[in-house]
């Protein structure tokens, strides 16, 4: 892992078995490779350690979003195509 | 001469046009986003106009606010800058249809120089050395697998619609190349608004040596030497110098004949860069015409002695040249980039507000840039902060300007590059000029992408 995805994993444990994911910078947030393609997840889906979550834009540079670990997305806070600051809620995950 | 022209741009490449127009009397009218409201290249030109929202898709690529702003202002010429819509023909052929001077070569020549798949046809059989890749663009995940196996992996996606290393993914394997094949296309519509991509050989640790080109209505064509532009991060230049400490003075012919061609081949209009790959063995191959000003155009302008924007800006006017003769460059420039990114972050972008800002000068320096003290750095636009230049008789005593300016150059709390360029300007192997475009790597160890 590196030092970037370590900050963008920031884990801020509400509880043993729920995971924040918070912007590691400020940045666009995008939940879909491209505009015409599905989006990375949905609530309710499971998902792996490091398995890809969205994309964030700063500076004309996208930047994948990763799990931080393996579980079930049960809330996804930030709004596609929307600005987000640094530190500002993405995705919430039910630790398995 | 035109008497007032647009900027189509934002950032230093804005100031930079707009400080030539006023040397030339002309006057100049800025555009600008929503996010750029704050930005110094408004404050620099006689008039300014906003033209959308911060998404640049929407401001710094919608042409037609852009045209609007035009006729508002009666602004006869529009100087594209570098990205955004510099070298898109259609806007070119817009621009002309509308009756306004385009600051650029001819829209034709955007067009051959723009699709990467039709100047290397057209290079090829101009006799110009070129590099293996796709017949055509690939347009999903599959047609670059087919390619990719005919080519033989590694293999790199690129933009077919623009330069500036967007949307390069190195692939090492069709897993790889499945992967990256979407992201790529974002970066690429998000920087050109052309998602096409096509795929390339890649080559391991070459050389990136490129000619500035001038050429006039007429044909006549010259070349101003050459930029080395070989040290690079994510396949964008970091530092460049000019001349290259790489070419023999055999190659330096070989290769400025073969930038001479190259233009001539396509009609080639107004300034220009050829690009070419050197490998370990002094092969060069073509690798794009960027026809546009490029970013690293100081260093050319310091050792020739040469405007290269009123260059452009004559030529464009149609004002009779004849003075296109070659130069003698003098001594040796380098520009070192100076990004909002952390290098020890994998040059993750940073943004913020620049609350430190002390500025270097002294002999030898210029400084192309459009930060102040209290500058908020939008999210939106790239991380390109500034341009430093340093130039002296030689080369030491050019990596020496240089190093003494990066130790007077402040900006905090914003992390920048000047740090890497330090550490770059006091590398044996830099100074012995003995280096390829794997150079950074060992100078910031490439953190591993899972």
């Amino acid at each position: 892992m590196n030092r970037l995805e370590e900050r963008t994993l920031r884990e801020i444990e509400k509880d043993n078995d729920r995971k924040e994911v918070r912007a590691p910078m400020s940045g666009i947030f995008y939940r879909s490779p491209a505009p015409d393609q599905p989006p990375y997840v949905e609530i309710g889906d499971i998902v792996k350690k490091k398995q890809v979550l969205a994309l964030l834009e700063t500076m004309k540079v996208f930047q994948k979003v990763k799990s931080p670990a393996a579980g079930k997305i049960v809330e996804i806070a930030a709004v596609n195509e929307t600005a987000l600051k640094d530190e500002e809620l993405m995705f919430v995950i039910e630790v398995e | 001469m035109f008497s007032k022209i647009l900027i189509a741009n934002r950032g230093e490449i804005a100031l930079r046009i707009a400080r030539s127009c006023r040397e030339l009397g002309i006057k100049t009218v800025a555009v600008y986003s929503e996010a750029d409201r704050a930005s110094l290249h408004l404050k620099l030109a006689d008039e300014s106009v906003c033209i959308g929202p911060p998404d640049s898709r929407k401001s710094y690529l919608n042409a037609e606010n852009i045209f609007k702003a035009a006729h508002e202002t009666g602004a006869e010429a529009i100087h594209p800058g570098y990205g955004y819509l510099a070298e898109s023909h259609t806007f070119a052929l817009a621009c002309l249809d509308q009756g306004f001077g385009f600051i650029g070569p001819t829209p034709q020549n955007l067009k051959i120089a723009g699709d990467k798949i039709v100047a290397r046809e057209m290079m090829e059989n101009a006799g110009v050395p070129v590099i293996l890749g796709s017949s055509g663009p690939v347009g999903s995940i599959g047609e670059a697998r087919i390619e990719s196996e005919r080519i033989g992996y590694p293999v790199m996606l690129k933009s077919a619609g623009g330069g500036g290393g967007r949307g390069i993914r190195v692939c090492e394997n069709a897993d790889a190349l499945a992967e990256e094949f979407p992201i790529a296309g974002m970066e690429v519509r998000a920087s050109f608004g052309n998602g096409e991509l096509y795929v390339e050989k890649f080559i391991a640790d070459p050389r990136h040596i490129e000619f500035q080109i001038l050429a006039d209505r007429d044909g006549n064509t010259i070349h101003l030497g050459e930029r080395e532009c070989t040290i690079q991060r994510r396949f964008q230049k970091l530092i460049e110098e000019s001349p290259s400490p790489f070419l023999t003075s055999r190659l330096r012919e070989q290769m400025g004949n073969a930038a001479v061609t190259a233009a001539r081949a396509i009609h080639y209009f107004n300034a220009g860069t050829v690009e070419f790959l050197v490998d370990g063995n002094e092969n060069f191959y073509f690798m794009e015409m960027n026809a546009r000003i490029q970013v690293e155009h100081p260093i050319t302008e310091v050792t020739m002695g040469l405007d290269l924007v009123k260059e452009q800006i004559r030529l464009a006017s149609g004002e009779v040249h004849g003075s296109l003769s070659p130069l003698e460059p003098r001594g040796w420039a380098i520009e070192c980039r100076i990004n909002a990114e952390d290098p020890e972050r994998n040059f993750a972008p940073c943004p913020g507000t620049i609350k430190e800002y002390h500025p270097p000068g002294g002999f030898g320096v210029r400084l192309d840039t459009h930060l102040y003290q209290g500058y908020e750095l939008p999210i939106y636009y790239d991380s390109l902060l500034a341009k430093l230049i340093s130039h002296d008789r030689t080369r030491e005593g050019a990596i020496k300007i240089m190093k003494r300016t990066l130790e007077e150059f402040r900006i905090g709390p914003v992390k920048t590059t000047i740090p890497l360029h330090l550490k770059i300007m006091d590398d044996p192997d830099f100074q012995a000029g003995n280096f390829h475009t794997g150079f950074i790597k060992k100078i910031v160890p490439e953190e591993e992408e899972d």
